[in-house]
């Protein structure tokens, strides 16, 4: 047992935070620091400037893109990007649709899409929820038939993050409606400019629009858009599910932003001195760090894991890192309300894109703790989260 | 970075948790307890014989020169079994002020009896009034020729009434709550002037109550420097916290096995009562809570090779905090899935909430180490 870094590890540290500090726009990384969102604009150019060093799908296959680094330099990777902060590679894209396709996708496919997802030629958006299917996925209803060479779609989908940006969705359609639920669903991917396609934005609880519901009406899909075999897309959607377990505890956003929260309570003022000094203040702050520390603990020993046993079984310890990253996420958030008071109240207005440039930076507190309200709800919500400790774990 | 044991260390937990699947199921614990002083001498004696007593000492001293992972895998294994024997009071505390601060002559005097068995240790530190700091000392050492004269009360002193040899604080000088002027003394149990009321405690173990009343001992007494010991004091309890968190994970890990087992076998309603969603979101949350106790007992078992003290302090602080809320939680948690069964002097589970509970309180609770925590500026 030991918990230092090597030589090596603590050399690719270096090697990514001087990357990081020396390449990421400042405006970039102010917003993220700020709270603020960002317009797609600024998220493809630091995408791309991720990808032309070779770090933009760093997972991927070496034959695909990717990097070979050991599971330690993915952690420290990406940790480093939370901290400095500076936005994770698009998800759907190069998390999400990019493994199913090079594992499950033919040649054609990977040679059509894989490059673009990396350059970010192709924004990815992802088909799944459904109006009357959030945490039963496998009821969704969104309909695929086959009519010559092609698919005709037809149904809805919903929660589609980013979907204004988006030139490709990857869906779970209905192609055998006679078959139990979760056998006749398929992984298809297509164009959001196909016809019958409509994104209608949905006004989130912070007056940000991430996300938007994505309508199908007769929409004609060639049929070799299908991913792997047609009814088997429910496997599939549960390998894209279960590919990124050690990423959602989000351990380096939580720590930046326990930095900004004692960053602001040196400044701000009670009874004639900073919020910082205030006892009761700094206990809960210690109690939230400790709660962190015990999850970047947990999360290294998933990865060290990974790391010498391979990703085959997953470490039980790796069903805490949603819940608690989560918990720990929004706890953060909570302080930063505690430190601003009553200046959370201003509210200012969206810009159309979706970006929020706008303001103090004060107006983006109360936002993001209600926006972070999302963070035990989606990727499987929490108590989705126990039921699989239940099951998997202690055999309930 | 790796979290894995070493292959000698898994041939360790082995054989310890083979011992005491052997020799330490709940009925023997009952039988162990009503020996005298409320432990089996034949326990210690197997503990010995597997040289699992000399595990942290050095070879030249006879034992076999393990660190901070040995400790916290044998702790782990007598938290899972519930062990009553003084594992914690003399191997690591006893043991410790003499690693850490004895001379070659103390050393060769005391550890051979820790190693083979023979003797037992008790640390006589908290006072009427001291509560969980360190260095409140009222109890006194006064030079007298070459050696020192100790006075003093001294209260819940694990294995008191069993020890053999007590290590024992006292103030050397300056007032009660300097932190200089604490030295730490050795002092064999039967001198005169030590008077002992023992007890049991709520968990099971037993504890005493000890007064010194112009107890001579010579100048080889003094563990280090009799004047500045509140470091020496410090580190050893630092050992014993860690020790004690990897003790309550393995009472944690079990409690949630057996609760986890009761809610497969309870039926109520006509169905196993582990098929309630509600009871098992519970189990989920104390499985979560485990895991995080777990990372934090390891993180402070590694902090052992942290070459700042303060860091070392601050993560043994952190990881007692989070031991606390985790064994408060899955302890009380234990008893209500178990319901009216839990609340039952027969039932094992309510032993480990027992433990959990003393644990907590013992060298610091939850609020005194947040504190802790806090003073040092956090943990990011």
């Amino acid at each position: 047992m030991d918990l230092a870094f090597s030589k090596e590890e603590i050399a690719f540290r270096e090697e990514v935070r001087a990357f990081f500090r020396d390449n990421v726009p400042p405006e970039t990384r102010r917003k993220m620091v700020e709270g603020r969102h960002l317009s797609k604009d600024e998220m493809v150019a630091w995408w791309r400037i991720l990808n032309k060093k070779g770090w933009g799908v760093s997972h991927w296959p070496k034959e695909y893109g990717g990097t070979g680094w050991t599971s330690v330099q993915h952690y420290i990777f990406n940790e480093e990007l939370q901290m400095h902060p500076a936005p994770a590679p698009l998800a759907f894209g190069v998390s999400m649709v990019g493994p199913v396709i090079y594992t499950f996708g033919n040649e054609k496919q990977k040679q059509q899409y894989l490059p673009r997802i990396a350059s970010v030629d192709d924004w990815w958006c992802q088909g799944f929820s459904e109006p009357g299917s959030g945490s039963d996925l496998a009821s969704l209803k969104t309909k695929a038939e086959r009519k010559g060479d092609k698919y005709i779609i037809n149904g809805q989908k919903t929660w589609t993050t980013l979907a204004q940006h988006a030139d490709m969705i990857f869906c779970l359609c209905r192609t055998d409606t006679n078959a139990k639920k979760q056998m006749g669903i398929s992984f298809i991917v297509f164009d959001m400019k196909s016809k019958g396609v409509t994104v209608r934005p949905i006004e989130t609880i912070d007056g940000g629009r991430e996300v938007n519901e994505v309508f199908f009406d007769d929409v004609e899909v060639p049929i070799e858009n299908l991913i792997g075999e047609e009814n088997k897309g429910w496997d599939y959607a549960k390998f894209l599910l279960g590919n990124e377990r050690t990423g959602i505890a989000r351990v380096g956003v939580s720590k930046e932003r326990l930095r900004r929260i004692k960053d602001l309570a040196s400044k701000v003022e009670q009874n004639g001195k900073p919020v910082i000094e205030d006892q009761g203040f700094r206990e809960k702050l210690a109690a939230c760090e400790i709660e962190l520390k015990a999850l970047e603990l947990t999360q290294l020993r998933v990865v060290a894991d990974e790391g010498k046993h391979g990703k085959g079984k997953p470490n039980p310890a790796s069903s805490v890192l949603k819940i608690k990253g989560s918990e720990i996420q929004q706890t953060t958030t909570e302080l930063l309300m505690e430190v601003i008071g009553p200046f959370a109240a201003p509210y200012d207005v969206h810009g159309d894109d979706g970006s929020n440039e706008t303001m103090d930076w004060t107006a983006q507190i109360a936002p993001s703790y209600f926006n972070n309200r999302k963070v035990s709800i989606y990727g499987g919500s929490n108590e989705i989260q126990r039921n699989i400790i239940t099951k998997a774990v202690l055999g309930l | 970075m790796d979290f894995d044991l070493s292959e000698e260390q898994r041939l360790l937990k082995e054989s310890i948790d083979g011992l005491l699947t052997d020799s330490y199921d709940f009925d023997a614990r009952k039988k162990y307890q009503k020996e005298k002083g409320g432990w089996s001498k034949a326990v210690w004696g197997k503990l010995a014989e597997q040289g699992l007593l000399g595990l942290p000492f050095a070879e030249d001293d006879g034992g076999f020169g393990a660190g901070a992972v040995e400790t916290m895998i044998v702790m782990e294994a007598l938290g899972k079994a519930l062990v009553l024997e003084p594992y914690l009071a003399t191997v690591v505390i006893g043991g410790g002020f003499l690693r850490h601060g004895g001379s070659a002559e103390q050393k060769a005097a005391h550890i051979p009896g820790i190693i083979d068995g023979s003797k037992t240790f008790a640390f006589a530190q908290l006072e009427k009034n001291s509560r969980y700091d360190l260095g409140d000392v009222a109890t006194t050492a006064k030079k007298k020729g070459a050696g020192w004269v100790i006075d003093g009360e001294k209260f819940v002193v694990l294995n008191g009434e069993n020890a053999d040899t007590l290590i024992v604080t006292a103030r050397t000088k300056g007032a009660q709550r300097d932190k200089t002027g604490i030295g730490v003394f050795i002092v064999p149990a039967n001198a005169k002037g030590v008077t002992r009321k023992g007890y049991p405690t709520q968990d099971g173990l037993h504890a005493a109550d000890i007064t010194f009343t112009g107890v001579e001992v010579g100048a080889d007494a003094a563990i280090g420097d009799p004047e500045n010991g509140l470091p020496l004091i410090e580190r050893v309890v630092d050992e014993a916290r860690t020790a004690m968190c990897a003790e309550a994970v393995g009472a944690m890990d079990e409690s949630l096995k057996s609760t986890v087992e009761y809610l497969k076998t309870r039926k109520q309603f006509g169905v196993p009562i582990g098929s309630f969603q509600t009871l098992q979101h519970r189990a989920a949350d104390m499985f979560v809570a485990l895991e995080q106790a777990r990372s934090m007992s390891m993180f402070a078992t590694m902090a052992a090779d942290f070459d700042s003290a303060k860091e070392r302090a601050t993560a043994v602080a952190a990881a007692k905090v989070q031991i606390g809320k985790s064994g408060k939680f899955i302890g009380q948690q234990s008893i209500q899935l178990h319901g009216g069964i839990g609340m039952t002097q027969e039932a094992k589970i309510g032993h480990y909430f027992k433990r959990l509970t003393m644990i907590e309180n013992t060298f610091g609770d939850t609020d005194y180490h947040l504190r802790r925590v806090t003073d040092a500026g956090g943990l990011v």
